[in-house]
């Protein structure tokens, strides 16, 4: 597996700290359901302007953390701050400046691209809806699949679809669900560089749950691992890469992921740096 | 939301079709039961729209709750929006009302054309009806919209149903004294029993009753509130039980 040249991470990160340039501070979140401990007890900040993922096998967590900072999951305990404001109290103050996309969140499938995104600039209170449609559609190279119903589409149209909602706020934050999953190499690829870019030219910030370790590699200041609903260890993919002793986060993830002895190091993942961090 | 709404209903002709067909259908067969029975029948010889009115009435309260009811599988992307509750339910009541002017609206014309009969022959008292009837229709709506919200999709058989359990109770085409008494018992506690005495005394005595018409407002409202916070309610419980990303089309 070809190795991408990892990100630093950023100069001020570290597991929780009260640093201000923490857009996302989360704190003790927990979520049990009747019969499961989703997330117990997690606590991480993601910093402005980075990129920060969220990884770990199903069930480790990932997607009930995602909803619980989105507002359509109520934590059973815990503090979640979005850009300063208490995302728990006050989530209307919050919601205007962020956005989400996810390949498992459709958008109703019989509007046009354009009645979609028309629709979605109004509850966003985008200024200029049809001016700011026109700029992401260019940008997204969107413009000839406009007047299509997005039932229509492909799933790479669709995913580049639902990243044009998702960017129609200019959103500050932007959390990211499996933004690549079932997308052809190119159009993940493409994907990506559309995402940096907003990110470069907009200072995003960005938390993203993925599967996919290249992206990581390529894409994130930072990583957060969850297993079983806790965080077990936290660092930029190169230091990660450096504590196992690995060469890509594939194989990373695998050992923080089984929790399982380095075979190099003799180790196991809780034995190096952080353990759980949470 | 209204736009949403618009877009999807506008886009399918099937639909819009669909809306007007089933209380045209139902006109058409009280109309010709009226044809039928009219010679026999005093009360019929005196107002013969007394079927076709209380069938486009009973309409204009069914399409108000459909109108309301959540269909929408797609909620996902609307509740990570700055999107409150409060304008979720104006944008459904909003187009409640556009998807029961579209639906009565085809059956009233139908009646004028092939019987005769104009729905606005009932006057200003046209308009109390209305009011109530879809007031009662959201608050039905909401409630099981809170339903599906609640429990899923599963649910959206409930939204057929609900309705028709308040049909025996409503005389919609007989008065609420041919009732048992218990059942008239329960008729009372029905906005749209009150509905339907008024019309009938529209039709066949010529007068308007405000007190059954404040009656079934006074009711409405309590239908109403419990409406909106059975809604609320079924939100702040999917919310908790992460239900709201789960309705993916």
């Amino acid at each position: 597996m070809a190795v991408i040249k990892p990100r630093e991470a950023h100069a001020s990160m570290s597991p929780v700290s009260t640093h201000t340039s923490a857009v996302v501070e989360v704190r003790e979140l927990r979520k049990s359901f009747k019969h499961v401990d989703a997330v117990r007890g997690i606590s991480f900040d993601v910093h402005r302007g980075t990129t920060t993922a969220l990884l770990g096998g199903n069930g480790a967590g990932k997607t009930t953390t995602l909803s619980m900072l989105l507002g359509v999951l109520t934590p059973t305990a815990g503090s979640i701050r979005i850009l300063g404001e208490n995302m728990l109290r006050h989530p209307y103050r919050v919601l205007p400046r962020i956005n989400f996309t996810s390949p498992y969140v459709d958008l109703p499938k019989r509007l046009t691209v354009g009645e979609n995104l028309r629709v979605y600039a109004r509850l966003y209170g985008v200024a200029r809806p049809q001016a700011r449609i026109d700029e992401l559609a260019a940008e997204l190279d969107l413009s000839d699949l406009v007047p299509r119903p997005y039932g229509d589409l492909s799933a790479g149209q669709r995913t580049r679809v639902s990243l044009a909602k998702a960017l129609l706020n200019s959103p500050e934050v932007l959390l990211l669900d499996e933004p690549t999953a079932s997308l052809d190499p190119d159009v993940g690829d493409r994907m990506r560089t559309l995402l940096e870019q907003y990110q470069k030219r907009s200072g995003c910030t960005m938390l993203l749950a993925s599967h996919n370790m290249g992206e990581v590699e390529r894409m994130c200041n930072e990583v957060i691992m969850l297993r079983a609903g806790l965080v077990v260890d936290q660092g930029s993919p190169l230091a990660l890469l450096e504590r196992y002793g690995r060469q890509n986060m594939d194989d990373v993830f695998l050992d923080i992921a089984r929790d399982r002895v380095s075979p190099d190091h003799g180790a196991s993942a809780n034995g190096h740096g952080q353990g759980i961090v949470s | 939301m209204i736009e949403r709404h618009a877009y999807l209903l506008l886009k399918s002709w099937p639909r819009m079709a669909s809306m007007a067909y089933y209380p045209t259908v139902t006109m058409i067969m009280w109309a010709f039961v009226t044809v039928y029975l009219r010679p026999t029948s005093n009360f019929l010889a005196d107002a013969p729209g007394l079927f076709i009115g209380a069938v486009l009435l009973w309409d204009i309260l069914f399409r108000g709750q459909l109108g309301v009811s959540l269909y929408s599988r797609n909620l996902g992307n609307l509740f990570v929006s700055p999107l409150r509750a409060w304008e979720m339910i104006v944008g459904q009541l909003v187009m409640s009302i556009i998807r029961t002017l579209i639906g009565v609206g085809a059956a009233c014309f139908f009646a004028w054309l092939l019987f005769r009969f104009s729905i606005f022959s009932l006057g200003f008292p046209l308009i109390a009806f209305f009011v109530n009837l879809i007031i009662c229709g959201w608050a039905i709506g909401l409630a099981v919209s809170g339903m599906v919200l609640r429990w899923g999709l599963g649910a959206e058989e409930l939204a057929w149903a609900a309705i028709f359990l308040l049909a025996p109770v409503s005389g919609v085409y007989y008065p609420i004294a041919v009732l048992p008494g218990w059942l008239q018992t329960i008729a009372h506690m029905v906005p749209t029993s009150y509905v339907f005495e008024g019309m009938r005394f529209v039709l066949l005595d010529h007068q308007f009753r405000a007190d059954l018409f404040w009656w079934a407002l006074a009711i409405n409202v309590l239908y109403m509130f419990a409406g909106v916070n059975l809604y609320l309610l079924a939100i702040g419980y999917a919310r908790r039980h992460g239900m709201l990303m789960q309705m993916g089309e």
